[in-house]
């Protein structure tokens, strides 16, 4: 599963990352997350609003920091 | 998306009765905050009310309480509320409208469609990528902070609507003008180029779409949660210093000194309003304290959009794809803009 978090540094792309690590953590996965900062980059996902959370290339979540049981559900239903 | 949150009801009857509860229990905890804090203070410590040090106390935990309380609400009820919109659905709108029919729309847009600062710089992208000209995209970018929804809501508790119409009324006239100024001095050169090569790609991906009504109170709790945690330390200084205002400051004390008569009272005000960053709720506090003290209200309108509209850590972002010339521009219309409504209103309300 490649694990991609796009945004550029504000509090809540951390709290995505750090959000998304504890799901990982608690699915007891072993993915890393890449970071995507570059806007460029974090467009051609079509993602507008970040930060976003990238699955396997398709974006999951855009616009909010979802809680830890959301992105468990998501990432169970997309593994 | 699947989400429905443990602890809400799975009902819908069931998440309204949620609801009606806790806005019940919040109107009491609201109506009931004054008198128990006497209580506390007069009653059971027996301070004397008339001393200034517990006048600035009481103030001080009355205020925190009704502060916390009115956030907490108008946060959840806001979040819920623009949940329904997105950047992408007001991308979709602007898309195609022509310069002043566009500003106007964009500048309503901008005050009812969630938006973190920190997108401003996808947001510009893909408005400037949908070929919104860049006029209508800096209405948007401009009304978004200026017409803040907690100080909309706070100030409608605080003054009443005739004041907060007028705030309202004044952040969009600010957006509306400034973006359509800047339409007309082609902007466009002034925007870093590879904003016009950026594609949106794949699909457009909309928060807005998918989300269950559980989905919706949970994002409002969760964004009350974080808004208060984030910014309690403002709060308690805005608080505090209110306090002291309200305890120690002579009544009618800026009316001798920037009162609405004053020359640079308005100048002086935004001049210390630019330089500070503060959510607009960091500030409320504070405002209420000042016009008990006699500082008109347009000066104080003046100084409250100063503060939360233009904002270093936005600048420093849309540095990346404004150049400098648009930066100024921006915050000199916005300014200036600011001044013209603060001497305005003095001279209406007084």
């Amino acid at each position: 599963m490649i694990i991609k978090v796009l945004g550029s540094g504000c509090a809540n792309c951390k709290n995505l990352e750090r959000v998304t690590r504890e799901a990982l953590d608690d699915l007891g996965l072993d993915a890393s997350i890449e970071k995507v900062e570059d806007y460029g980059a974090i467009m051609s996902y079509g993602v507008m609003s970040t930060p976003g959370l990238v699955v396997d290339e398709k974006v999951v979540v855009s616009g909010r920091v979802p809680s830890v049981a959301q992105v468990r559900d998501l990432l169970v239903s997309a593994g | 998306m699947v989400a429905v949150t443990s602890r809400m009801p799975r009902t819908r009857a069931g998440q309204w009765l949620v609801l009606v509860g806790a806005a019940a229990a919040w109107v009491g905890l609201y109506v009931l905050n004054e008198q128990v804090w006497d209580w506390i203070l007069y009653g059971v410590l027996g301070l004397d009310p008339d001393d200034r040090v517990t006048e600035t106390v009481h103030f001080f935990l009355y205020d925190t309480v009704k502060i916390t309380l009115l956030l907490t609400g108008i946060i959840f009820v806001v979040t819920v509320l623009r949940s329904y919109m997105s950047v992408e659905r007001t991308r979709a709108l602007l898309g195609g409208r022509r310069s002043g029919v566009g500003n106007v729309m964009a500048a309503g847009l901008g005050v009812v469609t969630p938006f973190c600062s920190c997108s401003a710089v996808p947001a510009f992208i893909g408005f400037v990528a949908a070929g919104i000209p860049v006029g209508i995209t800096m209405s948007f970018l401009i009304a978004s902070p200026m017409v803040n929804e907690i100080a909309i809501g706070m100030l409608l508790s605080l003054f009443g609507w005739q004041v907060t119409v007028v705030y309202i009324a004044a952040g969009l006239v600010i957006a509306i003008v400034a973006g359509l100024i800047i339409g007309r001095i082609g902007a466009e050169r002034w925007v870093e180029p590879f904003v016009f090569e950026t594609r949106l790609g794949g699909q457009l991906v909309d928060p807005a779409e998918s989300l269950t009504f559980a989905d919706r109170i949970q994002m409002g709790r969760e964004e009350a949660q974080s808004i208060l945690r984030r910014i309690w330390p403002y709060l308690i200084v805005g608080i505090g210093l209110g306090a002291l205002i309200h305890g120690w400051v002579p009544t009618d004390f800026f009316t001798t000194y920037a009162g609405p008569g004053s020359t640079f009272g308005v100048l002086v005000a935004v001049g210390i309003g630019i330089p500070l960053y503060s959510n607009a709720a960091g500030i409320l506090p504070m405002v209420q304290a000042l016009y008990d003290k006699g500082l008109p209200m347009g000066t104080l309108l003046a100084f409250m959009m100063a503060v939360v509209a233009l904002s270093l850590p936005e600048m420093i972002l849309l540095r990346r794809v404004l150049k400098p010339p648009l930066l100024a521009v921006f915050a000199g219309v916005v300014g200036l803009g600011i001044v013209a409504i603060g001497y305005l209103f003095n001279s209406l309300l007084a």
